[in-house]
């Protein structure tokens, strides 16, 4: 939060309209996120200059008011109001907290013309039992009626509520900072605070003595003040912490939180004589433990900072002070402490604390030593000025912070080839000056030092391409196409083949789903049929979302139950996406699921999913990727499957998936789902190539086998198709019989088979000669009888 | 002789007249007209009569047959067109029944944006590529120059598996580090890889723990952040209208630099601000920049030599924009009564 009533301070703004200053800082980088103002229109100082009681209730009072122009009417229910008093007073079209708007109205037959109001009801107060009782606000004698009461309150200022991204906290995330931003965008300059103070003849060094046993510390300055006389801070200090929310304490507290604000430098205060003399910054011992300023014991870890007094820890660098150490009332002599820490260590140690504060973030993001020595010196003259205190001569110092200078060269032109564009060498000129960034000519090159205050940039070219662009507007940019050599753009890899097989499955009537990756152990037990070990995440968010699956199963069939849940009858999804086991190897998979009915008209019978519409769409799918011939279904078994009704999918005889119906222990209802590994699928099938097909008459027979109910049927079609040779085209499964006829654990099934000679017209008797070798083949083979007609 | 023919004409004709049978009508033909009938036994009686009768009488007879036969041929058409009739007639079917459903399956609504998306990239000859969910954190973070401790990887709040080293993605940038090191510095490289990626949300209205990305990148010589520019208005007209104008604003990622956030003017509203655009009349869409050259030179390309452009969208987000979708978890649940609204093409009413 900023407050542009303070940024004042720094840099002339005041013919700015603060909204559109607030659209040009956005523009140049940083997301104002929105301006907040107390203003509110139609509000007017008024004084009371009459009271009556309202003829028609008890405790309303009918008001006259004099608001400059004229005298109001108004009728007000609080019981503070009497003859003299200055007051808020909201006349018609303000509108209040609630979006409540006034309006001319009739109060129990009384005209009132608007509403004196309480601070709560304007929304700078919150509203409880005690603001509520208070009444309307009085206002101060020296109020001028008809002005605005906002601005007489002071609480008039513009905020602005800034999204910055991560990098750019630390130079603007401070009214100094922020004004050296909104220099750049008006091309202004910056003027510092004032820090000049007189010291007194005692030195620093003579009462404190300084070691660092870290390299989490690369900077830490120190220095006294002595004699404080601690009591409120000054009326504009309290009103700036309390806009941009921080509570107001005493003057020596509020002085910290200001400075920091200020030049975006976190201060720590100690009370000197709790303190002793010695200060040693060290590593904090595992196990070590410190008693907070909150009263809280907090147990260290070694990769936290300490501040000890030698021995005992006095504060949790960065994060959060001793108690004891604390300043209090009866505190005479404080030490300031201004230092940059590891950002990483105060952010590991601010987290597991879970000590966020305005100033462990700024640490946490890193701090640059430019205004390390000067935000100390800014608290020393505020101390001196609003707390009496007297300043020690000297400073305790321990500087091993990296001060090289980060320096830039480059040419316009590599700018502009980066950009796109042509800006010419002057108007960089006149942007790099408006950023404050020193640089000199050489030839056409520019060499550029980028002030230690911007932590963010980093020596490139590029870096200085976007500070140039970004304030030479990049509604400057124009719209090209790369220049690059003419390609084809091609699906690569497994996402090649998710493509093809997603739009196959659809067009087959399977709906796309996209699950979690992440599901429960429990889920992962179901419908498991591989011998695959799941991913389990050492620190899950939720139980529900703790291992990695290995197959999409267990998550299609929650979808399945979601719309099953939502009298969704036709239920027929599919999923590809990838899984990992144990030892994180990839497998991408295909997955479906499908119950209800597939064709239909609703008025006559349509076909209804079984398990042989599941291998339909199977085939087709196998078919269409080129491995017709390769695939083979065997009965398998797994968990949650119906044990009669699955199968294992196979390609060149190796297991790529399953296939079945869900037993009926875990759903009552006809649901099919199938799994298949898609890496298998991505193997090399045969080029196309036309065949043409037979100009000569082929020859059909027909033949019967009575066999075991629980034979398959492909063992006997398997005889045939070894004994039909080259001749035998193709072989069909034309009936199924089970019944009165045949035993009773015994099927028959007849095949229709096709031969033909391919180049030459086939002789009957050939044909019959191999039909009798294939009955006599099949009947002993697999033992079976022949169904004569 | 005459009176027998024109009596046998007389009754035939009074016959034919009453046919009202394809049936009847073959009798009264075998009746007349077969071996035994009555024409066959004058044609037999004529036998018996002299040369000029016979010339006379053969041509009565014979005009009575050709008379005969084109009644009844004429009349069999007549009939079996009255008896077509009759079955075209009893075969009307109910046209405004409903038909036979032929299933169509929908895509996922967000792979059908994303679909839309590589159509336009493929066509500019950009690769659409993937790569592993579970990454190593060289290639989610390291190679992008975001080394370990940097805050960056606080705010991505991944889901680490193994150490700091084994991870599911929190981007799919790490699909970029990897396409530039197949790469080897020495092929330009056009791609984008929309995927699956990761981070430690709560799921609720507009955030979930596994979302969509649409990342692109485009290494080459020369590259300019203008090339962006134009790069991103192709896509975003594309899929919201030629109307519609984009904007860029400088923003921060550790991999990009410059480092641009992209807004686009609102198409729902025309910019005279509503809702969608929070009455700013400006909608942010994706974030992009140009390559930094330490994730170029981590990658094998010297950034002297190349230059390239990248650019992230959350697939989540367009699709919410795109569909005036409200709530994100749309997307997880596949609510058929919802998503198999999306089974339909629509670029035919964009142009």
């Amino acid at each position: 939060m900023i407050n542009l009533e303070w940024v004042r301070e720094y840099i002339d703004i005041n013919d700015q309209d603060l909204k559109e200053l607030a659209v040009k800082v956005t523009k140049a980088g940083i997301n104002v996120e929105s301006v907040i103002t107390n203003h509110i229109s139609n509000l007017i100082i008024g004084q009371i200059t009459h009271v009556a009681d309202h003829p028609d209730s008890d405790h309303l009072h009918v008001c006259k008011v004099d608001i400059g122009s004229q005298i109001k009417q108004i009728v007000c229910g609080a019981s503070n109001v009497r003859e003299g008093m200055k007051v808020i007073v909201a006349l018609e079209g303000a509108v209040l907290q609630d979006d409540f708007t006034i309006k001319k109205s009739k109060i129990r037959n009384v005209e009132s013309e608007g509403m004196l109001c309480a601070l709560f009801e304007l929304g700078l107060e919150e509203k409880t039992e005690e603001t509520y009782h208070k009444g309307i606000h009085e206002l101060g004698k020296d109020a001028k009626v008809g002005e605005d009461p906002i601005r007489y309150l002071g609480l008039d200022d513009t905020l602005y509520e800034l999204d910055v991204h991560k990098h750019r906290n630390n130079d603007c995330y401070y009214h100094i900072g922020f004004a050296y931003e909104l220099a750049a965008i008006l091309n202004r300059k910056v003027t510092l605070p004032e820090d000049l103070f007189d010291e007194i003849d005692e030195k620093v060094d003579s009462h404190i003595h300084l070691d660092i046993e870290t390299d989490k510390c690369p900077y830490y300055l120190a220095k006294m003040v002595t004699d404080i006389e601690i009591g409120p801070s000054p009326q504009f200090i309290q009103k700036r912490l309390k806009s941009v929310g921080i509570r107001s304490i005493n003057n020596v507290v509020d002085i910290s939180n200001y400075v920091m604000l200020e030049y975006g430098q976190p201060l720590h205060f100690f009370d000197k004589d709790k303190l002793g003399d010695h200060i040693l910054v060290r590593d904090a011992k595992e196990g070590e433990n410190i008693i907070t300023l909150d009263g809280k014991e907090r147990k260290l870890t070694k990769e936290d900072i300490v501040i000890t007094d030698g021995k005992n820890p006095v504060c949790v660098a960065g994060v959060m002070g001793g108690a004891n150490t604390e300043v209090d009332e009866h505190t005479k002599t404080i030490l300031i402490e201004s230092a940059i820490f590891a950002p990483t260590s105060i952010r590991y140690t601010a987290s597991r604390l879970g000590l966020k504060s305005e100033a462990s973030i700024r640490y946490g993001k890193g701090l640059s030593y430019e205004y390390t020595e000067k935000a100390m010196k800014r608290a020393c003259y505020l101390l001196k000025k609003y707390a009496n205190a007297k300043v020690l001569t000297g400073i305790i110092r321990y500087d091993k912070i990296d001060k090289t200078q980060k320096i830039v060269e480059f040419t316009p032109q590599e700018i502009n080839k980066m950009l796109g564009i042509t800006i010419c060498e002057e108007d960089m000129e006149v942007e790099l000056e408006r950023l404050d960034f020193p640089y000199k000519r050489n030839g056409d090159k520019f060499i550029v030092t980028i002030p230690p205050r911007r932590l963010d940039i980093e020596p490139y070219i590029n870096d200085i391409a976007e500070e140039i662009a970004r304030l030479y507007g990049y509604h400057n940019l124009i719209s090209t196409l790369p220049k690059t050599n003419v390609r084809e753009g091609r699906y690569i890899g497994d996402v090649k083949y998710r493509k093809i097989i997603s739009k196959r499955l659809r067009s087959l009537g399977l709906t796309e789903t996209k699950t979690y990756t992440l599901i429960s152990e429990e889920m992962s037990h179901t419908f498991s049929y591989e011998n695959k070990q799941n991913v389990v995440l050492p620190n899950p968010m939720s139980l529900d979302k703790s291992v990695v699956r290995t197959s999409l199963l267990p998550s299609i069939y929650q979808v399945y139950q979601y719309n099953k849940s939502r009298k969704v009858k036709d239920i027929f999804l599919y999923e590809i996406s990838k899984t990992y086991d144990k030892e994180y190897q990839e497998e991408s998979k295909i997955c479906g699921l499908l119950s209800g009915t597939y064709m239909t008209n609703g008025w006559t019978e349509g076909v209804s999913v079984d398990f042989y519409l599941v291998k339909g769409i199977l085939e087709n799918l196998l078919d269409y990727m080129g491995f017709k011939n390769r695939y083979s279904f065997e009965r398998s078994e797994a968990t949650d499957f119906h044990p009669g009704m699955c199968a294992s999918i196979l390609l060149d005889r190796k297991p790529i998936g399953i296939l079945g119906r869900i037993h009926p222990k875990t759903n009552k209802e006809d649901v099919y789902m199938f799994e298949i590994s898609m890496n298998a699928l991505m193997s090399k099938t045969k080029l196309l190539k036309y065949k043409e097909v037979s100009k000569y008459p082929s020859v059909h027979k027909d033949v019967a086998f009575i066999m075991p109910r629980n034979m398959p049927s492909k063992q006997i079609e398997m005889v045939i198709g070894k004994i039909g040779g080259r001749l035998l085209m193709d072989i069909q499964v034309f009936d199924i019989y089970e019944g009165d006829k045949i035993g009773k654990d015994e099927k028959s099934i007849a095949y229709a088979l096709t031969f033909n000679g391919q180049n030459r017209t086939l002789e009957e008797k050939e044909v019959t000669e191999i039909f009798y070798k294939i009955i006599d083949g099949v009947k002993e083979k697999c033992n079976v009888k022949l169904r004569d007609k | 002789m005459k009176e027998k023919i024109e009596k046998l004409r007389e009754e035939m004709n009074q016959k034919l007249e009453n046919v009202e049978t394809l049936q009847e009508l073959n009798d009264i033909k075998i009746m007349y007209l077969g071996k035994k009938g009555p024409i066959v036994e004058l044609m037999n009686y004529m036998k018996e009569l002299s040369v000029d009768e016979k010339k006379v009488f053969g041509k009565l007879i014979n005009d009575l047959k050709t008379e005969m036969k084109n009644r009844i041929e004429s009349l069999c058409i007549q009939l079996e067109m009255e008896t077509l009739n009759q079955k075209l007639e009893q075969e009307q079917v109910d046209i405004t029944l409903p038909a036979t459903k032929i299933r169509i399956g929908s895509p996922n609504i967000l792979e059908k944006l994303i679909e839309e998306v590589e159509e336009v990239f493929l066509s500019m000859g950009y690769d659409v590529v993937d790569g592993p969910e579970i990454e190593e954190d060289k290639y989610n973070f390291e190679m992008l120059n975001i080394p370990k401790g940097h805050p960056a990887r606080d705010a991505q709040d991944t889901f680490y598996i193994e150490g700091e080293e084994i991870l599911l993605r929190s981007q799919t940038s790490p699909v970029q580090v990897r396409t530039m090191l197949k790469g080897g510095g020495k092929t330009p490289i056009r791609m984008i890889c929309p995927g699956k990626t990761y981070r430690r949300d709560d799921d609720d209205a507009t955030h979930s723990h596994q979302f969509m990305q649409i990342e692109g990148l485009v290494v080459d010589h020369d590259i300019s952040l203008s090339d962006l520019k134009g790069t991103i208005d192709v896509i975003v007209k594309k899929l919201f209208g030629s109307s519609i104008e984009t904007r860029f604003r400088p923003s921060y990622y550790q991999f990009t630099e410059p480092s641009v956030e992209v807004d686009i003017s609102c198409f729902n509203c025309k910019q005279d601000g509503c809702n969608i655009c929070k009455h700013t009349g400006w909608i942010t869409i994706a974030g992009a920049g140009i390559v930094h050259p330490n994730v170029l030179k981590m990658s094998g390309y010297d950034p002297k030599q190349w230059s390239g452009f990248a650019f992230g969208f959350g697939a989540e987000r367009m699709a919410m924009l795109k569909y005036d979708i409200k709530d994100l978890r749309v997307f997880y649940n596949t609510d058929l009564r919802e998503s198999n609204t999306f089974d339909r093409r629509e670029d035919f009413l964009n142009d």
